[in-house]
């Protein structure tokens, strides 16, 4: 069966172990490096940025993650975890993982009390879908790779890169699996290929 | 169409703030200090309840001055008290851009028979609770998050081990009973029947559940995430210790680590002293902030 990790060191994280099991893959929760060997793929989940970094920092979590990106091996970064994946992030000098070519903002939705939640259409996955924004950035730029595959009032909330997936919304929080099930997709790929 | 303040988007930023801690501050400086140690959300306030505790009289929302500086310090979202039933206090805090609102014990009720109808805000609420039937209540007014009450500023574990026990068994008897008995446990406990239902069929809180009042060290924040809190809200215990940063990272680490013995047992080397604290028997009827609401 295919195993996906969920980063575990803060946030949503049992919701998305939930929608990867209802996806039909394995659902692993993610506490220390070694867990990563066993893994074909990962969600780092939405949570507080600075504090999922600065636990990646204390346990050594940062040089493993990229290598496990540069392995190939689908990774998929919502909210926080677009934040971590990307090249650039506005009005901030370090990046965190750096593997994916966007760059992003933010909260740049606004504070709490402007969070939404809204119908996106997401190309060649799912149309209608319930999209849940929390205090949520969002992609300024993306790469010549990079595919957008969902937008909002023009900002692109949604993007992938190979085996690279970044939303600003947050998946887990509704029963609509789509878009988990679309990355599962992803990952069987990505397995298969890896192992030919 | 989009829609803002819905009960998936404020429910929803309080499940972002699960498995991490949330921790008092009175200035810029102190939410610095605690966003760089890994707080999820500050919540800003004049005085920590132990100093609310030692000044006595009526508390009230902070100066926003204080809220206004804490929020342009810091990245992480912003927390900040109304007094329970101060609708205004309230429609002001939302109004400046705090994150959560909490209709806090620790303040000094404005109406002490109702709560905010919290249904009417953009902003969410976070409320304390003792047992199921506050729980589910505070629940039926809108809250999107809880807390257990403890008892703020004594530095001591005990009633918030107390809540979080209560509110875990009442769920899980509440699982045993039978559908017909439902009522009869709605009733006796003055909890609203279709979220006990909601309760009963989930077997968990429809809402986030944190720890509050009385946590003072790394093991108490760890013993309440044992115990089935989702994270941790730390009052005076940060900032009235001798290494507030030192502190303050032992207590992250130690909420996400909830399990990890030895790694508690190395953060908890040399912090130095933690707040005094009190003991329950000591504080009168009217010391004790948990009982002033319902």
């Amino acid at each position: 069966m295919t195993k996906i990790g969920v980063l575990g060191l803060q946030g949503a994280f049992r919701e998305h172990i939930r929608s990867v099991e209802a996806s039909g893959a394995e659902g692993i929760i993610v506490k220390r490096v070694e867990q990563l060997d066993e893994l074909d793929g990962l969600i780092i989940p939405g949570g507080e940025s600075t504090t999922m970094r600065r636990l990646i920092d204390k346990y050594n979590f940062l040089e493993p993650l990229r290598e496990f990106g540069k392995q190939g091996k689908p990774i998929f970064g919502t909210c926080a975890g677009m934040i971590l994946l990307a090249s650039e992030i506005a009005g901030i000098d370090n990046v965190h993982l750096g593997l994916m070519d966007i760059k992003v903002e933010r909260n740049a939705f606004g504070r709490q009390r402007e969070s939404f939640e809204t119908d996106l259409d997401i190309k060649g996955v799912a149309e209608g879908y319930n999209a849940v924004f929390i205090r949520a950035p969002y992609i300024l730029e993306v790469g010549p790779e990079v595919d957008v595959l969902a937008t909002h009032q023009d900002k692109i909330v949604l993007a992938q890169q190979g085996h690279l997936l970044a939303c600003a919304f947050h998946p887990e929080l509704t029963d609509d699996h789509r878009l988990t099930a679309h990355f599962v997709e992803m990952v069987e790929e990505s397995r298969k290929s890896l192992a030919s | 169409m989009s829609k803002v303040g819905t009960d998936l988007v404020k429910r929803g930023m309080a499940e972002m703030q699960k498995g991490g801690v949330i921790m008092d501050v009175v200035n810029a400086e102190q939410a610095k200090i605690a966003e760089e140690a890994g707080a999820v959300a500050v919540m800003a306030l004049e005085r920590v309840p132990s100093d609310i505790r030692a000044a006595g009289g009526v508390a009230r929302m902070a100066d926003p001055t204080v809220t206004e500086e804490v929020l342009n310090a810091v990245s992480i979202p912003v927390m900040a008290k109304a007094r329970i039933g101060h609708i205004v206090e309230a429609r002001v805090l939302e109004a400046m851009g705090v994150d959560y609102i909490d209709e806090s014990e620790v303040l000094t009720p404005a109406d002490d028979i109702y709560h905010i109808n919290k249904r009417d805000f953009t902003v969410p609420f976070v409320c304390g609770c003792r047992d199921l039937g506050e729980a589910t209540r505070r629940i039926g007014e809108g809250a999107s998050m809880l807390r257990t009450k403890g008892e703020p500023g004594t530095g001591n574990i005990v009633e918030a081990v107390n809540h979080i026990r209560k509110v875990q068994s009442q769920i899980r008897h509440l699982q045993s009973l039978a559908e017909d008995e439902v009522m009869v446990f709605a009733k006796e406990n003055g909890a609203p029947f279709e979220t006990l239902m909601q309760i009963r069929e989930e077997g968990r809180l429809p809402v986030v559940n944190f720890a509050a009042g009385g946590v003072a060290t790394p093991s108490d924040a760890a013993l309440m995430m044992q115990l089935g809190a989702d994270g941790v809200f730390v009052g005076s215990g940060i900032f009235k210790s001798d290494n507030p940063e030192k502190f303050a990272r032992a207590i992250v680490e130690a909420t996400t680590h909830y399990d990890d013995y030895k790694l508690i047992g190395e953060l908890s080397k040399g912090l130095g002293t933690a707040m005094t604290g009190i003991e329950m028997s000591t504080l009168t009827a009217a010391d004790r902030m948990a009982d002033r609401s319902e």
